[in-house]
């Protein structure tokens, strides 16, 4: 290995010997992927055809004069099959992956949108597959759990550590130094050893490219904020990465949880709780005791509940370039019931984190101003705990009396 | 240094043994007395693992004994005296084995000053390649340390001498692919495997991963210098008691 992904000290990759042979191999492959323009123009046919690239920007008018300052457009990536950024990723790794001549895949998930949007790439590409889930995450986002084994995919709930994002990350690792003759372990963030984190953002940086471009075309000019939520931090990656240049701030939005003072939160790069450290293979900030043993995390959004976050944003924040705010379960769900009231869109919960911060500082820009939020996922999906979440008394009494139909 | 006294007792016994506790699994007391029956069972070196939230080289057994130490109320703090305690009183080299953030949440020079004035003799940190490992490398050295490196089947030849020019004592040979206390098989592959290994260092050399009886052990004299019992140990406390442990040692050669 000669480059081994260090972004101002951040990243790296601290390997088991078992993997670093695999690691060669695929640094090599996504390199030369990566200087072959056939390659990129294959990812972008498919993914015109395959899903719904380029997905639009929205132009939020009732949201817009609801808060009565800058024009806020929301970047779509809910429209993405299987309804979240998470298939940029995972169609971009299945053709390198197919260069590879590798048979299986496996893959973590929190939210299960990495965890579908894997094993529908399996499908289609023909791979066998295994998704790693958190027992508590099985639970609470049980319809993907049958999406994915619909599709084919075989699905381990983790019965280790925290039972969350995490874990399934270490069982994937460890399913990985197995078998990785034939596998490759499709990591659904930019967080992991080199070259996770930045293979991942060169996929979803279309998201940035196809916003700039829009943004240009509507409006002439560049937006003076873009807003994304931040869990490992592939959506806010792909969308950073299209205005990295530009004079646009860009701001991520971690999971607030109950409260930044709660410790009951999964917020690295806004809270005190978070200290730099090395786990699953990566440096960067994490949340984590005096020990070194890392914490457990919480948020009303699977996708946002993990313990670390992308070395590159950990060095963007250090730089300056990213400034970090967290959002709170209670203003999500408030934010997400404005959206879906005001736009008729629905986000997932893990992008109401995004809305919610661009709530916030909208009135207090010019009406000239223009913001983007990325919407990285759709929240239809998850209507068990969107449902949980507003508390929703028909809801609860559907399910009942569905219950009472399965028991007859 | 770690080396010559692996040499001195390699005159003495054709093959030598080192086993493995996490610290704190099932209890401190009893981690205590898991030592003593292994010292006294006649074990050349053992190896201390400071339990880690997150051991991605393990298998469900030691990641398991991970997870119970920590939520005993297992420290970093208290494995060093632990290791201080065992240190003084049995006089085999004992080793830390953890995982790379352990060290690098107390500070890497601190760490290993701290191994040092305990009397812990070297340290296996799995998920510490080399090429991150410079600061750890040049503060084992500083304080006599041995850092021991790993070998695997997937290691080229060419990849297996650069870790050899860093590692000390001895290099630990991982047996297969996969994690910790699975099943390996004992075969002509292993043989040549072992062979490359040897042909890529003067270490001496140990194997880990999978190593469960006598026979095992029989089949490893003459390829390696020392024979890693690691999960199994942890299987026969579970299942038989603190007890078991010294007659399974003593049943290994």
């Amino acid at each position: 290995m000669i480059d081994r992904g260090y972004y101002a000290g951040f990243g790296g990759a601290y390997l088991p010997e078992i993997l670093v042979a695999t690691f060669d191999e695929l640094i090599d492959a996504f390199h030369k992927a990566k200087a072959d323009p056939a390659f990129w123009q294959e990812y972008a046919d498919i993914m015109s055809t395959y899903s719904c690239r380029p997905t639009p920007l929205t132009f939020a008018q009732n949201l817009t004069r609801h808060f009565g300052g800058a024009k806020i457009y929301i970047k779509r990536e809910d429209l993405n099959h299987t309804g979240a950024h998470k298939a940029n990723n995972v169609m971009g790794q299945g053709l390198l992956v197919k260069r590879m001549g590798k048979t299986r895949v496996i893959a973590e998930t929190g939210a299960g949108q990495h965890g579908v949007a894997t094993a529908t790439m399996a499908a289609k590409f023909g791979f066998r597959c295994t998704i790693y889930m958190g027992e508590v995450d099985v639970e609470r986002q049980r319809p993907n759990v049958f999406w994915m084994e619909r599709l084919g995919a075989e699905v381990v709930a983790v019965k280790e550590g925290t039972r969350i994002l995490k874990d399934a990350i270490n069982e994937a690792f460890r399913d990985w130094v197995s078998n990785m003759d034939d596998t490759h372990y499709v990591l659904g963030t930019a967080c992991g050893p080199h070259p996770f984190p930045e293979m991942v953002t060169y996929f979803q940086s279309i998201i940035g490219k196809e916003a700039r471009k829009q943004i240009m075309e509507c409006e002439g000019r560049l937006p003076s904020r873009v807003y994304a939520c931040v869990g490992g931090g592939s959506n806010a990656m792909g969308i950073f990465s299209g205005f990295m240049s530009d004079p646009v701030e860009l701001v991520g939005v971690e999971a607030g949880g109950r409260g930044l003072d709660t410790g009951m939160h999964a917020s690295r790069l806004c809270s005190k709780d978070a200290s730099v450290g090395i786990a699953q293979g990566y440096k960067t900030y994490f949340l984590q005791n005096e020990d070194g043993q890392m914490r457990e995390t919480h948020s009303v959004a699977a996708g946002l509940d993990y313990v670390g976050v992308s070395p590159i944003l950990a060095h963007l924040r250090d730089r300056g370039r990213v400034r970090f705010e967290a959002a709170t379960d209670r203003e999500v769900v408030d934010a997400l019931a404005l959206t879906i009231r005001k736009e008729g869109v629905i986000p997932a919960l893990e992008s109401a984190h995004a809305f919610v911060q661009a709530f916030k500082e909208a009135p207090g820009l010019y009406r000239d101003d223009i913001v983007i939020i990325n919407q990285s996922g759709r929240g239809d999906k998850d209507i068990f705990t969107i449902a949980d979440a507003f508390e929703d008394p028909a809801w609860k009494e559907f399910i009942k009396e569905k219950a009472e139909k399965y028991n007859a | 240094m770690l080396e010559n006294y692996l040499r001195e007792k390699l005159e003495e016994k054709s093959i030598l043994l080192m086993t493995h506790i996490v610290i704190g699994y099932p209890s401190f007391e009893e981690s205590l007395r898991i030592v003593e029956a292994m010292v006294e069972a006649g074990v050349d070196l053992m190896e201390l693992q400071i339990p880690f939230s997150e051991p991605i080289a393990d298998g469900p057994v030691i990641l398991h004994a991970n997870q119970s130490s920590l939520a005993a109320g297992s420290s970093v703090r208290k494995c060093f005296e632990f290791a201080g305690a065992v240190a003084e009183r049995f006089s085999i080299p004992f080793l830390f084995m953890s995982y790379y953030n352990i060290l690098f949440k107390y500070g890497t020079a601190r760490f290993t000053a701290e191994m040092a004035a305990r009397g812990l003799r070297g340290a296996i940190v799995p998920d510490l390649p080399p090429e991150e490992g410079q600061d750890y490398i040049d503060a084992m050295e500083q304080n006599s340390l041995d850092p021991i490196y790993i070998f695997s089947p997937a290691t080229t030849d060419e990849r297996m001498k650069y870790i050899a020019r860093y590692g000390r004592g001895f290099i630990y040979c991982v047996a297969r692919k996969g994690v910790t206390g699975l099943d390996t098989t004992f075969s002509k592959q292993l043989e040549a495997y072992l062979a490359r290994c040897r042909a890529a260092t003067d270490l001496p050399l140990a194997l880990g991963f999978g190593v469960r009886d006598r026979e095992d052990i029989d089949f490893l004299k003459g390829k390696v210098d020392i024979a890693v019992i690691g999960t199994q140990t942890i299987r026969i406390m579970e299942e038989q008691g603190v007890e078991a442990v010294g007659d399974f040692i003593r049943s290994l050669r």
